[in-house]
């Protein structure tokens, strides 16, 4: 165990000491790694916030229930407790057919109503349900049609089918992004470890002329990819958290327009240390081709 | 024990290097081994460590058929052969003392142990101090004596020597022939590939001579 650190410890100062040797050449790869890792872990962290952002906006999704005109007491009592025995519903309000008006009143519309003699509003459950999924509203107001009392069903889920679909295309377009960027990424490690294994021909050459076997030769570039994904992981959590930065106040005064406060956009520590995870996982496949390809006795 | 049974390695294209050779060579036995160029002699010597295989016939070391042993064997094989070649094959970004460190690492040797192998062979090849240096400084003959020292520092049974005085002026080749004689003294076996036979006139060596990949006992 201990001559097993001992080796990992020589492999990684090895590696390190590659790296070093040639700074330039090692801020180039790390940057190309940084930037195009920046765009699909940003992506991913805002499309997060979009959606807590547009579900704040769009308030909870609403199902509004219009009871007859002639509808009972003891029928709004069934309908009620109707509501309450469905398992999916969070929230029961119902609004009586004067406090619809009077809100209608304060919304202005005073003067349209003052010509009306009777209140031609009905009186109206509104309830809102647990999950956000177009299916479950659809389900639901199918079978509160058949409820004896109610007029009319009205879904608000259309911007709920809506903001699903726009989300879910960004979520498909940013993996999609994210595969070929993290391909590109490993092909970038790739070719680096082609070159280093080219430039130190004559070490590999004298290593296994003196014993060594194939993971004691291939352990120095392995480490050398997967440091190198580090410090692009690192370069993109620094351009992710500065890109944040700078959109945090454009992104809250957008919020203030819709009447929402939105919280500032930031990259918490899970999320930084999953970048580099990842970063550090592609450097270590890019290695891993590479050798295969190209150290194989 | 090394044993060559009826050896012939006929590289693609056709050239023959070695044609249905036979040779014992006892353990702790100094042999020198001498032929034109193209005779054979790299070739011969490339088959103990397995860096090529025969054609045909078989290569024995200690009794394992090293002609046939599975790649992922070959490591641990070479780990018990030192190899001097004609060009020292040093690393020139390494110093003197990791050079030799090297084959110490790679046997998976304590740090503790290996410091203290290097130090030895540095002294044996007349280098203590040096090994801060870098092999660019040095001579070309303090550079293969630290190919020397790299390849007996595992401390090896059998040491392997392909040409290790060609490019050096006579006072430092019969320095060389003389470590390798203080080697084969405290009995390792010593090949040596030269075209300088008289190098070991003194010690009264096993002479055998190739040519055109035949073997001529002298």
């Amino acid at each position: 165990m201990r001559n097993w650190l001992y080796l990992h410890t020589r492999a990684v100062s090895r590696a390190l000491a590659r790296l070093a040797r040639q700074p330039f050449g090692t801020l180039l790869s790390a940057l190309v790694m940084g930037i195009a890792l920046t765009l699909p872990a940003g992506g991913m962290i805002l499309l997060d916030h979009a959606s807590t952002l547009a579900r704040g906006v769009s308030g909870k999704p609403e199902i509004s229930l219009f009871l007859n005109d002639d509808a009972s007491p003891a029928q709004t009592d069934a309908i009620r407790q109707n509501l309450q025995a469905e398992a999916q519903i969070e929230g029961i309000r119902f609004v009586p057919r004067d406090v619809a008006l009077k809100q209608l009143e304060n919304n202005g519309l005073g003067d349209v109503l003052g010509g009306i003699a009777a209140n031609p509003l009905p009186d109206a459950f509104v309830v809102t349900l647990k999950g956000d999924d177009p299916a479950l509203f659809d389900t639901l107001s199918t079978k509160m049609r058949n409820w004896a009392g109610i007029a009319h069903v009205q879904i608000d889920s259309a911007w709920v089918k809506r903001l699903a679909a726009l989300l879910e295309l960004v979520r498909v377009t940013i993996w999609v992004l994210s595969v070929l960027l993290g391909l590109a990424l490993a092909i970038v490690t790739f070719n680096t470890i082609r070159l280093q294994i080219l430039t130190q021909e004559n070490e590999i050459e004298v290593s296994r002329l003196l014993g060594a076997t194939d993971r004691f030769i291939r352990r120095p570039f392995y480490w050398f990819g997967t440091l190198q994904g580090v410090l692009g992981g690192l370069i993109a959590v620094g351009a992710v958290w500065a890109g944040f930065h700078v959109l945090s106040a454009p992104i809250a005064k957008v919020g203030e327009t819709w009447g929402m406060p939105v919280a500032p956009v930031s990259l918490n520590g899970i999320e930084g240390l999953a970048i580099v995870a990842a970063a550090a996982a592609l450097g270590w496949l890019g290695t891993a081709i590479s050798v295969r390809r190209y150290l194989t006795m | 024990m090394i044993v060559f049974d009826r050896v012939t390695k006929r590289y693609p294209g056709g050239y023959t290097a070695l044609d249905g050779v036979n040779l014992r060579i006892a353990p702790g036995e100094l042999v020198v081994l001498s032929g034109h160029s193209g005779a054979g002699k790299s070739t011969l010597f490339k088959l103990i460590p397995a860096i090529v295989r025969p054609t045909t016939g078989t290569v024995m070391l200690n009794d394992q058929d090293v002609s046939r042993l599975p790649k992922r064997a070959i490591p641990y094989l070479r780990r018990n052969i030192g190899l001097v070649l004609q060009e020292s094959r040093l690393l020139f970004d390494r110093s003197v003392y990791d050079n030799i460190l090297l084959p110490l690492i790679i046997n998976g040797q304590p740090p503790s142990e290996a410091a203290r192998r290097v130090s030895a062979a540095l002294d044996r090849v007349g280098l203590s101090g040096r090994e801060k240096e870098f092999p660019a400084g040095l001579s070309g003959g303090e550079q293969q004596r630290v190919a020397i020292a790299r390849a007996f520092v595992n401390r090896p049974s059998i040491l392997i020597a392909d040409e290790p005085t060609a490019h050096l002026d006579p006072v430092y080749a019969s320095e060389i022939a003389e470590l390798f004689k203080s080697f084969n003294s405290a009995g390792v076996t010593v090949l040596v590939a030269t075209h300088d036979t008289s190098l070991f006139r003194h010690w009264s060596p096993r002479r055998i001579a190739l040519d055109h990949g035949r073997l001529m006992e002298q």
